[in-house]
C-alpha cells in the first residue's frame, strides 16, 4: 500500500515536470508568430467570405471547414445525453425497487 | 418537479418570461449565420423555456415536452446533421458541401439555407438532450 502511494506520488511529480516544461515552452498569448495564428487562420480571415459566401467567418468556420466536427460535437451531445438519461433511469427504477424490497420486508416482518 | 410551485407573482411573471424567451432563441437560430449564436445557443434557450414552464406549471405545462419525446427529438436532431451531408453527396458534391441543391438559388443562398438545415438539427439536439436530462432528473416514479 505505502508502495502503491509512492509510486502514485511519483508518477504525479513526472506529470507536473511535464506539465511545468510544456508550458514554459507555450507561445506567447496574442503572439502573431506563434504556430496556431499562421496555419489556416489567415487562409480562414482571407478567404473564407469568397469561398464560403457566408457573411461571418465563425459560421464559415464552424458549418463549412469543420463540419464534420461540428457533425461529431452534435453526436457527442446526443450520445451523453442519452448515456445520462439512461443511468439516471435506472439507477432511479432500482432504487424504488429497493425500496419496495424493504417495504414488502417490513409487511413480512 | 411534477408539481407546480410558487405563487400568483412568480406564474404570472414566467407567464410573460417564456414566450420572449422562446421567441429570442428561434431569432438565435435563424440569425445565427451573420450574427453571434448558432444552433447550440438557440438549443440552450429553446430548452430553458420548456425548462421553466416545467417548473412553474408543473407536469400540466403548455409548452411541455415528455423525456421520451425528447430522446426521440434529439435522435432526429442529430439525424438531420447527418442527412443534410447525405443529401448534398446524392446532388453529386462532398459531403456537406452546401452549394450545390438543385433549386434555382444564389450560392450564397443555397450556402445559408444548407446552414439553416445543419443548425436546427443541432438545435433539436441540444434542446432535446437538456430537457431529458431535466425529465430523467425530477421523475420520480420509474417508467
Amino acid at each position: 500500500m505505502k508502495a502503491l502511494r509512492m509510486g502514485a506520488l511519483f508518477v504525479l511529480l513526472l506529470m507536473a515536470e511535464v506539465m511545468f516544461i510544456s508550458a514554459g515552452a507555450l507561445p506567447q498569448l496574442y503572439d502573431p508568430q506563434s504556430a496556431a495564428a499562421t496555419h489556416v487562420a489567415d487562409r480562414y480571415i482571407a478567404d473564407a467570405v469568397e469561398e464560403t459566401g457566408s457573411p461571418n467567418f465563425v459560421t464559415a468556420v464552424l458549418a463549412d471547414y469543420r463540419g464534420y466536427d461540428t457533425l461529431g460535437e452534435t453526436t457527442v451531445i446526443f450520445t451523453a445525453g442519452l448515456a445520462t438519461v439512461l443511468l439516471l433511469r435506472v439507477s432511479k427504477g432500482s432504487a424504488s425497487k429497493r425500496e419496495g424490497d424493504s417495504a414488502a420486508e417490513e409487511e413480512q416482518v | 418537479m411534477n408539481e407546480r410551485f410558487g405563487t400568483v407573482v412568480l406564474d404570472t411573471a414566467f407567464r410573460f418570461v417564456i414566450p420572449f424567451v422562446m421567441l429570442y432563441g428561434v431569432y438565435v437560430l435563424i440569425n445565427g449565420e451573420s450574427s453571434p449564436g448558432g444552433g447550440f445557443q438557440a438549443g440552450a434557450l429553446l430548452a430553458i423555456a420548456v425548462v421553466l414552464s416545467r417548473l412553474v406549471q408543473g407536469e400540466k405545462a403548455v409548452f411541455n415536452i415528455s423525456g421520451n419525446t425528447a430522446l426521440i427529438l434529439a435522435g432526429i436532431g442529430t439525424f438531420l446533421y447527418g442527412f443534410v451531408g447525405v443529401l448534398t453527396l446524392c446532388w453529386g458534391g462532398n459531403f456537406l458541401e452546401y452549394g450545390i441543391s438543385p433549386w434555382a438559388m444564389l450560392a450564397a443562398e443555397k450556402h445559408a439555407l444548407g446552414i439553416l438545415g445543419i443548425e436546427i438539427g443541432v438545435t433539436l439536439c441540444v434542446m432535446a438532450t437538456i430537457i431529458a436530462i431535466f425529465d430523467a432528473l425530477t421523475r420520480k416514479e420509474e417508467v
